[in-house]
């Protein structure tokens, strides 16, 4: 270990520079950068005061290791990344500012990962940001953790902000398939907000749900950084500790006997996770939990993901009429293409499934998605 | 921070009975209370229905005057509060505990402050 009270008092001198700054210039476009980028400064500000003795050698690797403690520490306080999260979640903004928002100043996206993520154009999510720093700003949105009183009404804002970093990391916009430092951020702020606020269900039901889906993560990209569908995935490839933590934050979020709509996709994982193979995967059962979870959020993506595990229960057949009736809503969606397609191919309704995979390749982004989709595609 | 609370309602809809005049007056006589002990109020003013209101515009050289409000809307402005709060969240607070929340909807605006502007008055 390093010096780590001078971390820790560096990345404190930054947080007092933001309340200072912040209210006269603004939040800047990526808060958690800028405290971490001000604390190292700061921090090294103070070494070179303090250099008395101390040979340039050894200056050296404390400088280095405080640039890798600086983040580390950034993580030892959660007060303030969750000032930061309820600020960009205040109910005072849009629900789709907030969203925005707190992927881009605290998930650190870009827009255009931002606009992915929302099926969004680009310079929509750009203004959408705009307005959101200047409602904040203007009508003086605080920038704090509610108080307690508050905190649970603006819990839900925050779980689906959460859901949304870790499915941009579950599924990157460009680059590799998996982006885990966004996964593992999701998933450490979900156990950040349930040391907070405890025993919430639904907090227990996510951060469940992101684990037994991350706990795939070795095996859903091949050697050559291909997508590996979950039917061929090498189980013994899952992370078996992930997967048993997972299961067990299931066992306390139903405890408490409070159905929400994380724990019904944590329960549709667990199901996937318990099943040593495919063949074992119990599908009406998944499918029951999807009708469940459709009366509660009847968003065209669930229902989709209903449509394939009644697939998966009853055949291609029973599905594809309930996927066409997406076609309007999810026009824009790869994924409801790629779907579709497969279930054309499945069906022997080559011409139909190739026009449909040719459609799903010219809105994918992501290379390994866009390979898997070409390599479909070729078998014809 | 200077909120302006707006209260929007459906003059319709007010009871204007003595009893219920006198039930509106107990709610702001207790919601004056509660804005006293946080020491917050800045000013306030009820507002006459807008059948009593009238509305000028000036086009060109010429001004021209109707009978009645700006806008013809299903919940009209009442009355207002200004209040002063460190930030959005207490204003918030102040609104929910507006008797004018319960019935109609009140509208939280902030209040420009031209000192921050240079040149400013």
């Amino acid at each position: 270990m390093g010096d780590f009270d001078l971390a820790e008092e560096a990345v404190q001198e930054a947080f007092v520079v933001a309340i200072e700054r912040w209210p006269r210039d603004g939040i800047p476009d990526n808060p958690g950068a800028w405290i971490t980028t001000t604390a190292r400064n700061r921090a090294i500000d103070r070494l070179r005061r303090e250099r008395v003795g101390a040979t340039k050698a050894e200056d050296a690797n404390r400088l280095q290791e405080l640039g890798a403690m600086a983040d580390d520490e950034m993580h030892e306080i959660p007060d303030e990344r969750l000032r930061l999260i309820f600020t960009c979640c205040h109910p005072a903004l849009a629900a789709d500012a907030r969203v925005a928002l707190t992927l881009r100043t605290v998930g650190g996206l870009s827009t255009r990962e931002i606009s992915r993520a929302f099926l969004t154009p680009e310079p929509t999510i750009a203004q959408r940001l705009v307005r959101a720093k200047r409602k904040i700003r203007q009508s003086g949105i605080p920038y704090r953790v509610p108080p307690r009183e508050l905190l649970e009404e603006r819990l839900a804002g925050v779980l689906s902000v959460l859901y949304l970093i870790f499915n941009e990391g579950y599924s990157a916009t460009s680059g590799e398939l998996i982006r885990s430092d966004l996964c593992e951020e999701a998933i450490w702020l979900a156990r950040v907000v349930d040391r907070l606020l405890p025993e919430q269900p639904e907090v227990l039901g996510l951060l469940s749900l992101m684990l037994l889906q991350h706990s795939r993560r070795a095996a859903r990209v091949d050697d050559v950084g291909d997508l590996v569908l979950l039917d061929d995935q090498d189980r013994s490839r899952w992370d078996q500790d992930m997967i048993d933590e997972g299961l067990a934050t299931l066992d306390n979020a139903v405890a408490l006997r409070s159905a929400g709509t994380y724990q019904l996709q944590a329960a549709i994982a667990a199901l996937h996770a318990r099943a040593p193979r495919p063949e074992d995967t119990d599908w009406p059962e998944i499918a029951g939990l999807y009708t469940a979870l459709a009366a509660r959020n009847p968003s065209p993506v669930v229902r989709l993901n209903r449509a394939v595990a009644i697939v998966m229960a009853d055949g291609p057949g029973a599905g594809l009429p309930l996927v066409d009736e997406l076609a309007t809503e999810l026009d824009g969606y790869h994924l409801f293409h790629a779907t579709r397609a497969d279930l054309l191919r499945r069906l022997g309704r080559r011409d139909e499934a190739d026009d449909a995979y040719r459609r799903a390749l010219d809105l994918a982004t992501n290379p390994a998605e866009r390979r898997f989709l070409e390599g479909r595609l070729a078998e014809a | 921070m200077l909120y302006a609370l707006l209260i929007y309602g459906d003059e319709a809809d007010v009871d204007a009975t003595p009893d219920g005049m006198n039930a509106m007056v107990d709610q702001y006589r207790d919601y004056e209370g509660w804005l006293a002990d946080r020491g917050v109020k800045r000013g306030a003013e009820a507002l006459y229905p807008t059948d009593q209101a009238t509305t000028m515009r000036v086009r060109g050289e010429e001004a021209m005057t109707t009978d009645g409000p700006f806008a013809e809307t299903k919940e009209q402005l009442g009355g207002f509060y200004l209040i002063e709060c460190d930030h959005l969240d207490d204003a918030l607070e102040a609104a929910r505990m507006c008797p004018g929340s319960r019935r109609g909807a009140v509208e939280v605006r902030p209040v420009v402050d031209f000192a921050q502007f240079e040149g400013g008055p």
